[in-house]
């Protein structure tokens, strides 16, 4: 027991205070649902822009890009080119190099050279990839370093067999001009009643582009949504910021914030590789067809995000510590990774699979078939559409569902909350 | 109404068969300060939540200036939760505009208010510092700013004394004190009984979900058994026992009579039988403190007896909320238990 009679004294005597004067007018108005919810977009926005990893990948990604594109261009991109050196005597056959190095999409370059001695210098230190030294009867000699590669080997090869060829038929009195002109004139015309389209290889290389950043997307920000939701949980500050904004608002913020996010990585890396890769020639494709098919992963890519990260918010909910996440969002990341591994396995072999087809309309699974299907153009119009409305559709059910899940766990604090129980919480 | 007060008003809430609380009734009137005391989980934080929004009560409703609570006047009340949360890795002074801007002000006036309650509570020099850094009294600083910082017009702190040296404990009462003068109706939880009696403009003990005695710290004195302490060298053992109105007497260390004595009971014979034994040195009231009376009423609640006749027999007592006659509603939410 303690004497506190100082205490006691020190504690007011009900202070008559004007109650209604006293009452403070501060400079407040309600802010409305829109300005809320952009207050919360933009901190999402903020700290995932200024997060390390944000900011390490992102760059890190493009110039692995531009690398790749480059490195790939270097090696295998444009036509191939033949340099090949041809003593001032032989000068005539450099248009006959030419021509036959155009029928078999080899860009041969006809380079005088001055004497044998000279065309060997320049082969051995690489100016020169071949040199032609002597014509004949036998046909051409040829220089190279080490070796001569099939192609190249083969325009000069025919260089040399029209070259006897002209030759007999001079011999013989006919004219080789003439000759060559009606042979070249008698040739093959094929119908084909299902055209294949001359892109296809291109497209599905960019099928499997399309599908693998698509697939990095939602592995990066799909779980994020599920970490900020525990975090959220996990510091308690849920429960400061549940007394001002309703859960709905939080939830939709967190999508849509950490979605612009992944929204504005992805459009940077589309833009730098589909640019690169046409200015470059490795997508040997029309721009238009790259594009479009850019805009499609991009729509698909939203579709899939909204579709995923709804899942994932409402599974983040669900447990409060981020130890406890794993046990939550693996289903979710199953079904993400499943089709991804399903279709990357699929689509170089076989474009025009049955399964595919099928997956490509379930709307689960749909973000990320469909766009491979979509930039292989192996997806129909109807296809397309039947897939896109049916994901609205499922995106506007579980933005009920999970909002409700959202909303009745996400004030709970710890142990891990069951799905049902949550659903009946108010 | 329009008295600028918050109003508790017959809030009920159970989780499956637990009770948290049952007509919890009380209310803070605009410029008081009020300690909101009782043992763990006796439903002070279930009833700051409820006031909060941030949990549904199962029946009654909270009303500020005499209308019920929507989510525009709550986002007027400034809140500490019993966990306390913040984002960790987010900066002090953004976390805080944030905060201010979600509560409604503009970012030209959330950037003020941020510096302001900065400089007032200390925390101005870690403005640009991630939240985690901080130390957990800086932490604690940061969180009552995050309380204060949208200008208020009703506080509700749950346990704002925890964990705080006691330099921030004076800098934390000095704010208390001063909103509380300028209009606001303060609410806080504390199990710093000293504290809330120094504090507090009126107290309420909560005991089963429920307030079981509300008002100043006098008045709750004065429900209650008082003590006389009675220097008088020359009395004998026992002198006092069979006086009227003594529960009991002890003596002291230094041979002072303790004379514990019956609510209302008259003192002046107590005084009369010890000059009969000699002089008497000291003849005085032992103010009981908080802690004393909060004892008292909590282990009265102790017996075990249906909820429903607890309840009756508490209201009858006299310390039961003196300082609220006539209010309204009290047979209506009688009639509704």
């Amino acid at each position: 027991m303690t004497h506190d009679t100082t205490a006691a004294a020190a504690t007011s005597p009900h202070p008559v205070r004007p109650a209604v004067a006293a009452r403070i007018e501060a400079p407040v108005t309600p802010p409305g649902s829109s300005r809320v919810l952009w207050l919360i977009v933009r901190r999402e926005v903020t700290t995932r822009v200024r997060s390390r990893v944000f900011k390490v990948m992102t760059p890190l990604f493009v110039v692995a890009l531009i690398l790749g594109i480059s490195v790939d261009a270097l090696f295998t991109g444009g036509t191939p080119r033949l340099t090949v050196g041809l003593l001032t005597t032989e000068a005539a056959t450099a248009d006959a190099l030419t021509s036959a190095g155009a029928a078999s999409d080899l860009d041969v370059r006809a380079v005088p050279v001055t004497g044998i001695a000279d065309a060997e210098r320049q082969v051995r230190d690489g100016t020169l990839d071949a040199a032609v030294t002597a014509t004949g009867r036998t046909g051409l000699t040829v220089i190279v370093k080490h070796d001569l590669d099939d192609t190249s080997r083969a325009v000069l090869t025919a260089v040399a067999r029209q070259q006897a060829l002209d030759t007999q038929i001079t011999n013989l009195g006919g004219d080789p001009a003439l000759v060559n002109a009606t042979i070249a004139g008698a040739g093959l015309r094929v119908n084909a009643l299902d055209p294949k389209d001359p892109h296809t290889n291109s497209r599905i290389g960019l099928g499997v582009i399309t599908g693998i950043l698509i697939y990095i997307s939602l592995m990066i920000f799909g779980p994020a949504v599920a970490q900020g939701v525990i975090e959220e949980k996990s510091s308690r500050v849920v429960e400061l910021l549940l007394a001002t904004v309703k859960p709905w608002q939080l939830m939709a913020g967190k999508v849509v914030g950490i979605g612009a996010v992944a929204l504005l990585q992805l459009v940077l890396y589309a833009v730098v590789g589909v640019t690169l890769g046409v200015a470059t020639g490795v997508l040997n494709l029309p721009a238009s067809i790259a594009a479009s098919s850019a805009l499609w992963s991009i729509l698909w890519f939203l579709l899939g995000f909204a579709i995923y990260a709804l899942l994932f918010a409402a599974a983040g909910a669900l447990v409060s510590r981020q130890e406890d996440a794993a046990g939550v969002t693996t289903p979710i990341i199953m079904v993400i990774v499943i089709p991804y591994v399903i279709g990357l396995a699929t689509l170089p072999g076989n474009p025009h699979s049955g399964l595919l087809a099928v997956l490509s309309v379930i709307p689960v699974t749909a973000p990320l078939i469909m766009p491979m299907l979509i930039a292989a153009g192996t997806a129909p119009a109807w296809q397309i559409t039947l897939a896109v409305l049916l994901s609205l559709a499922t995106i506007a059910a579980l933005v009920r569902v999970t909002g409700r899940v959202y909303a009745g766990a996400v004030r709970h604090g710890g142990s891990r909350i069951r799905l049902t129980e949550a659903l009946r919480a108010r | 109404m329009g008295d600028g007060a918050l109003q508790i008003d017959g809030l009920s809430k159970r989780y499956g068969d637990v009770v948290a609380l049952r007509d919890m009734t009380f209310d803070v009137r605009a410029g008081e300060l009020f300690g909101f005391v009782g043992s763990n989980g006796a439903g002070k934080t279930t009833t700051m939540r409820i006031v909060l929004g941030v949990l549904a009560a199962d029946a009654g409703d909270v009303r500020y200036d005499g209308a019920p609570l929507t989510i525009d006047t709550r986002r007027r009340i400034g809140y500490m939760p019993e966990e306390r949360g913040l984002y960790p890795k987010m900066r002090v002074g953004e976390q805080l505009e944030y905060l201010a801007q979600l509560h409604g002000m503009d970012a030209h006036t959330a950037r003020i208010a941020t510096r302001v309650w900065a400089e007032r509570l200390d925390i101005a020099h870690r403005l640009d510092d991630d939240v985690q850094t901080l130390s957990l009294g800086n932490q604690q600083r940061a969180q009552l700013a995050a309380a204060l910082v949208h200008d208020p017009v009703v506080l509700v702190l749950d346990e704002p004394f925890s964990g705080l040296d006691p330099i921030a404990v004076d800098v934390m009462s000095d704010v208390l004190r001063e909103r509380a003068a300028a209009g606001v109706p303060t609410v806080f939880s504390s199990h710093q009984l000293d504290l809330v009696e120094r504090l507090c403009d009126r107290v309420g003990i909560v005991a089963a979900g429920s307030i079981v005695a509300a008002g100043t710290v006098d008045e709750l004195r004065a429900g209650g058994e008082s003590i006389l302490v009675v220097d008088a060298p020359g009395a004998p053992a026992g002198w006092a026992d069979t006086l009227p109105g003594v529960l009991s007497t002890s003596r002291d260390a230094t041979g002072r009579t303790e004379i514990t004595l019956a609510r209302g009971a008259d003192d002046q014979p107590i005084l009369r039988a010890a000059l009969t034994t000699g002089p008497v040195r000291e003849f005085a009231h032992r103010r009981p403190a908080l802690s004393q009376l909060f004892r008292e009423v909590v282990t009265q609640q102790a017996p075990a007896e249906p909820p429903q006749q607890q309840r009756r027999r508490r209201r009858a007592k006299p310390i039961q909320d003196t300082s609220r006659p006539g209010r309204h509603g009290t047979s209506g939410r009688n009639a509704r238990a």
